[in-house]
This record gives structure tokens, sequence and C-alpha cells, in this order.
């Protein structure tokens, strides 16, 4: 939808420079990644609805059945829990399933499987079987997706032991998060967000991997940390480098797991900065926002200066309609308005 | 008032097939039966003394299922369980000792006493899970056959379900599945009436659950799940029917369970269901009709019965005594095993 395309345009990232190196869209970086994945080894395959079908989730999946088969690249009956469990049966046996969703709201119908079984056989078995298996959604806002096509729910799964959560905010990570997660032992959620696959980026040829609990900074500062993920990072990244004009130096540290979470990270700049800002796509209640805030409070107190601030999603159901949009999601220029109260407070 | 009848015929026309087995094997599946009927009473018997802090679900009355199914099956074969995983452990070739020690909450329990009675598992004999999800391992099981077909790998799976199991969906989501990738699998479900005390009229349509299963396109039959033999049959047809590609299967078998839901004891009084009803599925015991059977075709006497259970009993015993003397975990036990490397 143009109106659509518009909003997702709306926010500009930085075109990489091509002397840099390759030059690469984000949903064709995470192809690379699955095609690498089921090039290297036999147990790898990729299933979902859609993922033979012509948009290719985003394009992620594009031209994988046509390389490797149906066999081992196929569409598969909606089924959500029932699918859920076959790809945990599947890894639990030799294989390393990609279980790929368009939204992460239909993984809400997996939990049974995803949090009661996949997440859990590992312990329960005291060690002796593993759950190699990546699932896979792209957080889907805008378009009218409204409350159930919308959802980040990574705040959901944030306390489940047995589980890693990725969320990419490059196509660089994308790749080698991806890569990562399929040669984990361990059921690894890749949430990905809808706006990001339009964002370009130098991205390697070949094989390579991003470690997956290690965060990254994407920008050195002085007077505040900025700490997040995905697409609410892009936007922290972007506000921060606005508001360098101000003469406002923020430190941005991409988490890139935020399962496991890499806590030296935000430790170390929090005790440079003393004031930090958690940006996440989902719900400030319960969440990412509150998980990493509570933290400072637990862990990091003496190295604050300021209360900490949550810049995610109000404690309301995600609006279907444009204009109700945009009061509901944090943009570039709220995220900067937070950040501008807590540095001159 | 009696609710639901046994509608089999015991083993009514079963001599003439007796030619057909080995006499070592018929007296293998009595002897397997009589076991873990022995074990449990011993486990019910010394529950009240509180040194098994886990929930237990018993099998007596459900030994034939058990027995009559894993003796279709090889070591290689994979076997999924509910929560009342007992007879299915045990008739998979489970090691008793293991399955105590996990009941005891003891560290060399089969799975280091994370599990309990409802999670028994055990790569070594084929025991690749058991969930207290009702339908949790349907799922799981169906993947399980996924991955031997797509590595070309030989082994059945059988899933053991319970008929409250097919109330839960994914079961349905599983058998579309199987059936469209035609998968080395079968479902087996012990259909016993009631879900923990409520009984199946207050769950489901007036419809058998075999034909159900038989709509998601597949081949399904009911078998009496009190007769070890008829068990043992209709397995083997399932499982040459998956080694040979032929897809999956779905058996119902209905039988009954003695005692109650969960704990020892039977809860008949409380009402749920009637006394009555339990003693009339007693004349029928799986364990008591086929020694009938085995005796009239001259295979056993009950000196050989007696001989049997001491043995089972002895090792019963010397198993407790085991699981008693074990070392319970550590603390540093507990934090293991979250991730794996």
């Amino acid at each position: 939808m143009p109106w659509d395309e518009g909003l997702v345009n709306s926010l500009v990232y930085d075109a990489p420079d091509p002397k840099e190196g390759r030059v690469l869209g984000y949903a064709k970086a995470v192809n690379e990644a699955l095609e690498i994945a089921l090039k290297q080894d036999s147990s790898v395959f990729v299933f979902g609805q859609g993922v033979d079908d012509p948009t290719a989730m985003f394009g992620v999946t594009k031209d994988l059945q046509v390389k490797f088969g149906d066999k081992r690249v196929f569409d598969s009956p909606l089924s959500e829990e029932g699918m859920m469990g076959v790809s945990t049966g599947a890894a639990m046996n030799g294989m390393r399933p990609v279980f790929m969703h368009n939204r992460p709201d239909f993984i809400l119908l997996a939990f049974n499987q995803l949090v009661t079984h996949a997440a859990k056989m590992h312990y329960m078995d005291n060690g002796l079987t593993k759950v190699p298996m990546v699932v896979w959604a792209a957080i889907g806002r805008g378009w009218g997706s409204g409350a159930q096509h919308s959802q980040a729910i990574q705040g959901l799964l944030l306390g489940v032991p047995g589980l890693k959560i990725v969320m990419p905010s490059t196509p660089y990570d994308a790749k080698g998060l991806m890569l990562s997660a399929i040669l984990d032992n361990n059921p690894v959620l890749v949430f990905e967000h809808r706006w990001l696959m339009k964002k370009d980026g130098i991205v390697p040829e070949g094989f390579y991997r991003v470690p997956l609990g290690k965060g990254i900074y994407r920008r050195r500062g002085k007077d505040v940390t900025i700490v997040g993920a995905s697409h609410a990072l892009e936007l922290g990244l972007q506000a921060a480098n606005k508001l360098a004009a101000e003469g406002i130096d923020a430190e941005v540290i991409d988490l890139r797991t935020i399962k496991p979470l890499d806590e030296e990270i935000i430790a170390e700049s929090l005790k440079k900065t003393g004031r930090l800002v958690v940006v996440d796509t989902g719900w400030s209640m319960g969440g990412v926002c509150a998980e990493i805030g509570c933290l400072a409070a637990e862990k990091w107190f003496d190295s604050l200066k300021a209360p900490v601030r949550r810049i995610g999603l109000p404690d309301i159901p995600h609006p279907a309609g444009y204009t109700l949009e945009q009061f509901f999601y944090p943009d570039v220029k709220r995220i900067s308005q937070t950040i501008r109260e807590l540095v001159h407070q | 008032m009696i609710r639901y009848d046994y509608h089999g015929s015991g083993f009514a026309g079963w001599q003439e097939k007796l030619s057909r087995y080995e006499p070592a094997f018929l007296l293998k599946l009595f002897h397997d039966m009589l076991r873990i009927r022995i074990i449990e009473e011993e486990i019910e018997r010394r529950y009240w003394q509180d040194h098994m802090k886990s929930p237990i679900h018993l099998v007596i009355g459900q030994e034939a299922t058990s027995v009559g199914a894993c003796a279709a099956l090889t070591r290689a074969d994979l076997l999924y369980a509910s929560h009342r995983t007992h007879g299915n452990y045990l008739a998979k070739g489970g090691d008793l000792k293991a399955m105590l020690c996990e009941m005891h909450c003891r560290i060399n329990g089969c799975v280091g006493s994370r599990g309990g009675s409802m999670h028994l598992m055990d790569k070594s004999v084929g025991m690749a899970g058991s969930s207290a999800i009702v339908a949790g391992v349907i799922p799981i099981a169906t993947g399980t056959a996924l991955a031997a077909q797509m590595q070309e790998e030989s082994y059945v799976t059988t899933v053991f379900l319970g008929d409250a199991a097919v109330e839960e969906g994914s079961v349905s989501e599983a058998l579309n599945f199987a059936a469209l990738k035609q998968l080395p699998i079968i479902y087996f479900c012990e259909n016993n009436f009631y879900s923990v005390q409520s009984p199946l009229y207050t769950r489901q349509p007036k419809r058998e659950i075999y034909k159900w299963a038989a709509s998601y396109g597949m081949p399904s039959v009911v078998v009496d799940g009190t007769n070890v033999l008829a068990v043992h049959e209709a397995m083997q047809v399932a499982v040459t029917r998956a080694k040979q590609g032929g897809g999956p299967t779905f058996i119902e078998s209905p039988v009954y369970r003695f005692r109650a839901h969960g704990g020892a004891g039977d809860d008949s009084k409380t009402g749920y269901r009637d006394v009555a009803e339990r003693e009339a599925w007693e004349k029928v015991c799986p364990i008591e009709t086929y020694f009938a059977f085995l005796k009239t075709a001259g295979l056993i006497d009950e000196q050989a019965r007696k001989v049997m259970a001491g043995e089972a009993m002895a090792e019963t015993m010397e198993a407790f005594d085991f699981a008693l003397a074990s070392p319970n975990p550590s603390e540093a036990d507990l934090y293991t095993h979250v991730y794996a490397d």
C-alpha cells in the first residue's frame, strides 16, 4: 500500500559506503545465511507456511526451494503448535529445523511446544537431548496490522529458561546471527522487524558468524547510554546522531541478542555515562525495558546519576489505524526528547 | 451403573493362531505384564511411606497395551509417552532401578531427578520422551518420524496417548501432518474412558475415536486393550506398514485403569465412576485372562507363575533398596544443562 510504504520509508537509513564492502539488502542477507546453512549441513531444513510462495517471507526464503528441493524447504500446514512440536521432535533427533513465521503473533499459538517442551527438553533429559532449532518471525508494525499482527512478543519469552532470543538491527548482523542461531544447539528465536527489511548494509560474502549473547557499541559517547536491539535500536541510534548537534554525546549499545543478555557491556557503559535509556519494540512493562531497568537498579545503582528511562510500547494493545499508530509508537523525535530530559535533569 | 462396558471377546478364537508364536515369546509377554503389575503394586504399597516424592500414575489394568505394543518394536524404535509412563518405560526395556531412583528423586534416576514419574526418558532404550501436557509429545513424536524419514533411517516412532489427548488441538494438527507426509509413526491411543475424573461422555460426542482418526487419512483400527496378543498383532501390522513406507497408523485400544488417575489406590468410591464398573473390568484383567489362555494351552501352570512372580518381586525389592541407598542430587546439579553447549 502506498501510504504504508510511505510510512516505512519515512525512516531513512544511512546509506552504506560501497568502498567499505559489498552492499546488500537486509532480507537478502538473511536469505544468504539460510542458503549457506542449507549448503553446509544436510540436517538443516526450512519450513513454515509460505516459505515457497512468491513473496517468500519478505524475500528471505526466495529461491531456496528451487535450490534445495521441496524435501528441505517446504510449505507447511498452518498448525502452529503442531508444527512447533514437529520442529522440536525433528531437532531432538538429528535435524536442524528453521521454522518460519510471517508474524510473531502466530507463535503465541505454539507456546505449549516452545515454552513447555522445546525450551526444557535438554534440562529435562539431564543434558542428553539437544534441541537445535531456529524459530523465525518478523514483527509486523504498520499497514493497519493492529492488535493481532503487530505484536513484539520477546518480552513474554524473556523469562523462559532454555531459550535464546536474537534481534538483529543490521543486514550484517542478520546474516551472522542467523548462522550462529542455526549452529547453536538450543532453541533460538530470531525476531526480525518488518521495517528493517529494506535496510541496506555492508555484508561480506560467504560464511561468518556474529556470536550470540554479545552486544556491540554502535556509537561511543559519555553523557547517556542508549541500549536496545532491532528496529528500536535503529531509532535510538538515529536519535543519538541527531542529539550530537545539540552537544549531547550518547553511547549506543546494540544488544544483538536479548537472551542471553550481555550485562557486561551495559555495566561498562553505564559506569561511564551514569544515565540509561532502554529502547525496545515491545511493551515496556514486563519486557526487555523492564528487565534491563531492574538490572540497573539491582546491580548498577551506584553508577546511576538519574532514573532509568524506558522507551518501549505503552501498556495498550496495538491500534490498527494510521493516526493512532503515530501516537502509539515511539519515534526518533520522542526518543530524542526523552534523552534530552534525562541529560538535562 | 456401568457406563463403559467391555466389548471385547477375550481370547476366543486365538487358540487357532497360537502356532504362529514361539512359546518363549508367549511366556515373555505374560512375564512382562506380571512384572509390571508386581512393580506397580509395590510402588503403590510403599507410596504412603513418602519416600517417593513424585506424583504417580499407575498402569495397573493397562499392562497389555504397553507390553503388546513394545513387543512389536526393536530397541532402535522410539517410544513417546504421556504422563502414565511406567508401563511404557518398563516394556520398552527401561531400567527398573533408574525408574525407581527417578521416583525417589535420586541423582541416578534416568533423568537425574529432573522428571519424576511423569517424565521418564531414556535414550539408551529408545524411550524418547514423555510429557505431562497430555498431548504434548504427539507433535514431537511426529517430528521425530519426520526426522527419520528425512534421514532415511529405518526406525519407527510410536507414541502413546490417552482418550483426552485427542481433545487437544495439536493431535489433530499432528495427524494431519503425518498423513500428509506419510510419516513412519504409530499413534497408540489407550482409551480408558476417564480423563482424571471426567468421563468420556462429558468430553466427546458419541463416536468412536478410531473413526475420527481415520478421517485424517490414515489406517485406523480398534483393538482390545485387555488382549496382549491382539495389541501385538495390530502393532505388527502398523510397524510393518511404517517400515515399508506406508505411512502412519492410528490404533485405539479400549482398556481400564483399575486405580485412580493419580496416586495410590482406586478412587471410584468418590462417585465419578461406579465401583461395579471397575469390578466388571477386573474380570477381564489382561494378566488373568492371558494366564487362563496360556494355561488352557498347556504353556504355563500355577507353579511356573509363582516362580515368575517370585523373581519379579525379588528384583523389585532389590531395585527399591538400590533407590533408597542412592545419593540425592547436590545443589550444583540444579544448574547444569539449562543450555546445551
